[in-house]
Order: structure tokens, then sequence, then C-alpha cells
């Protein structure tokens, strides 16, 4: 499959592989050693936002294979308008999409429009727990919590939340790598940070009280 | 906890919330969220709160490496194993 572009022999330019961000240039005149350095780089942004959006390790794997595979076969069509790894990120967030869908027929396409017209929800949890302390809001048990609070959103916000948030996307983006207008990327946002916000601030409460007694 | 003032101004800055704490908001909307803030003892919190989930996802989230058995399948797949032993005596 890959062998039509295969022709820097393994091993030869690993030292002097350019570091990130990639070159496109390179990657699209067939240059192994820039897009194993791709993969290399990407393969663990990738499977952690596939883990998440589709919540199963091998579905997961799955979508990494064919983001890389996608990429490649797609390398000398992508004319650069957003940055790669945003057009990997893109790629990915189809694949997971679709392997949800596969899994869970009723889910929901990246691009739905949920923006309703009523506003957002009001916050309901209203305690203050920023004054724990760190190693209370950084144990594990508090991480594990934290992570088990994304899987609770519905996957149009959680996908947002883990491209701006936990990967560090910019708005724009976001937007881009989702194909929705950067407007779809702020309102979702905010609404996953306010569900995520009412799941710890229920959770971070209960550490209060023990706190305080 | 008092909260006497119209509920509807809470309701209005909320959808600014969000881009208030990653610090995108014109100077002139963060006066006005900040003066609601300063009357505002529940909006506070949840300004707090927020911007707090924020930097605690930022903080903790680590990179997970990919399992090394799925790591190596998609090099395999990708007819890139030669270049993964090279990555990793490197």
């Amino acid at each position: 499959m890959l062998e039509s572009t295969l022709n820097v022999p393994p091993g030869a330019l690993i030292a002097e592989a350019s570091p990130a961000p990639p070159s496109l240039s390179k990657l699209q005149s067939g240059d192994r050693v820039e897009f194993a350095q791709l993969v290399d780089t990407y393969s663990g942004p990738i499977y952690r936002l596939a883990l998440k959006i589709v919540g199963h390790p091998q579905d997961a794997e799955d979508v990494l294979q064919e983001t890389f595979i996608k990429a490649f076969r797609n390398l000398s069509t992508f004319e650069g308008r957003s940055s790669v790894a945003t057009w990997l990120y893109r790629i990915a967030s189809n694949e997971a999409f679709m392997a949800l869908r596969r899994r869970k027929p009723e889910a929901v396409s990246v691009d739905e429009e949920i923006e309703t017209p009523d506003g957002e929800q009001e916050p309901v949890q209203i305690v203050d727990w920023c004054c724990l302390p760190e190693e209370e809001l950084l144990s594990s048990e508090s991480r594990e919590h934290l992570d088990k609070a994304i899987d609770h959103l519905a996957p149009v916000l959680r996908v947002v939340f883990l491209l701006r948030d936990i990967e560090g996307l910019s708005v724009r983006e976001t937007a881009e790598a989702l194909r929705i207008s950067e407007a779809a990327v702020k309102t979702r946002l905010l609404r996953a940070r306010l569900q995520l916000r009412e799941r710890l601030s229920h959770y971070y409460a209960e550490r209060l009280k023990v706190e305080q007694a | 906890m008092t909260h006497t003032h119209e509920h509807s101004e809470c309701r209005k800055l909320l959808a600014s919330l969000s881009e208030y704490v990653d610090g995108a908001l014109d100077e002139s909307i963060c006066d006005v969220i900040e003066q609601h803030m300063g009357e505002c003892e529940r909006c506070e919190i949840v300004v707090d709160t927020l911007r707090k989930t924020v930097e605690l996802y930022r903080a903790t989230v680590p990179a997970p490496p990919v399992p090394e058995d799925v790591r190596a399948r998609l090099f395999l797949r990708l007819e890139l194993t030669d270049f993964m032993k090279a990555m990793e005596s490197d």
C-alpha cells in the first residue's frame, strides 16, 4: 500500500529528522522519516482523543490506524490551509465519530446543531471548593473523577472540550478540525465546561465537608 | 447565601463566562462581569470554580503513552517498523 513513496532507506535520516512542526513539503515529497516522525509525535494525542470519544481500546486503535493511513493517502492533495496537526485531528475526529455511530447508531454527528435559543442551563452547584489543598484537588482519586466526568459529556461537547482544553487547540483550530463555526465551538465549550464544573463541584463539595469536619 | 439582585443579569453573563476565564473578552465586557461579581457572590463562585475546572484539566490530564503493542501494530500497518526501531534506539 505504501510502497510508492518509500523512497528513503529506513533509519538513514532519523538523526536529521525535523522537529515539530512537521514539514509539509517533506511529507508531500514522500519523506518516510518525516512521516515516521509525524506518526511518532501525534500517535499519542490521536489515540487519547479516539479513546475518549469511542470509549473502547479496539475501536480507538482502529481510529488511530485509519487516521494515519488516510493522512498518508491524502497528503498529496492536502493544501495546507490548516496545520498538519489540525488536519490530523480532523481526520481522527471523523473516524472516531464513524466508529461511535457504528457502535451506537443513536449517537449524534459532529456537526449536529445543538445550539438552542434557550441558553445555558443555570449552575446548580454553588460551592467554593477552590480553597481545597492541591493534594486534594490533584489526588489520584480526584484525577480519576476528572477523567470520568469527561465521559458524561455528549460526544459533540466532549470532542470540543478534548481538542480545546486537553489537546490545547485554539478556538479557530478546533473549528477547523471539526468543520464547525467558531461560534459553535465557543457555545459547546461553554456548555462542556459548565457541565464539568457541576460534576466537579458536586465531588469536591463532599471533599470540602470532610476537610472541614 | 444572599442573592438579592435581579437574577436575569446572572443569566445574561453566563454565556460569556467561558471566554472570560480564557481572557478572550474585551476589557469593557470584563469590567461588566467583574462589577457584577463584586455584587453577586454566586456568580463569583461560579467563575472561580469554572476557572479552576479548566485549570485542573489542563494541568492534570497527562498524555498517556500509546500502549506498546498498539504502537507496534500501527507502525507495522504503516510499514514503518524499521523507523520505529531506529527511533527507539535514537
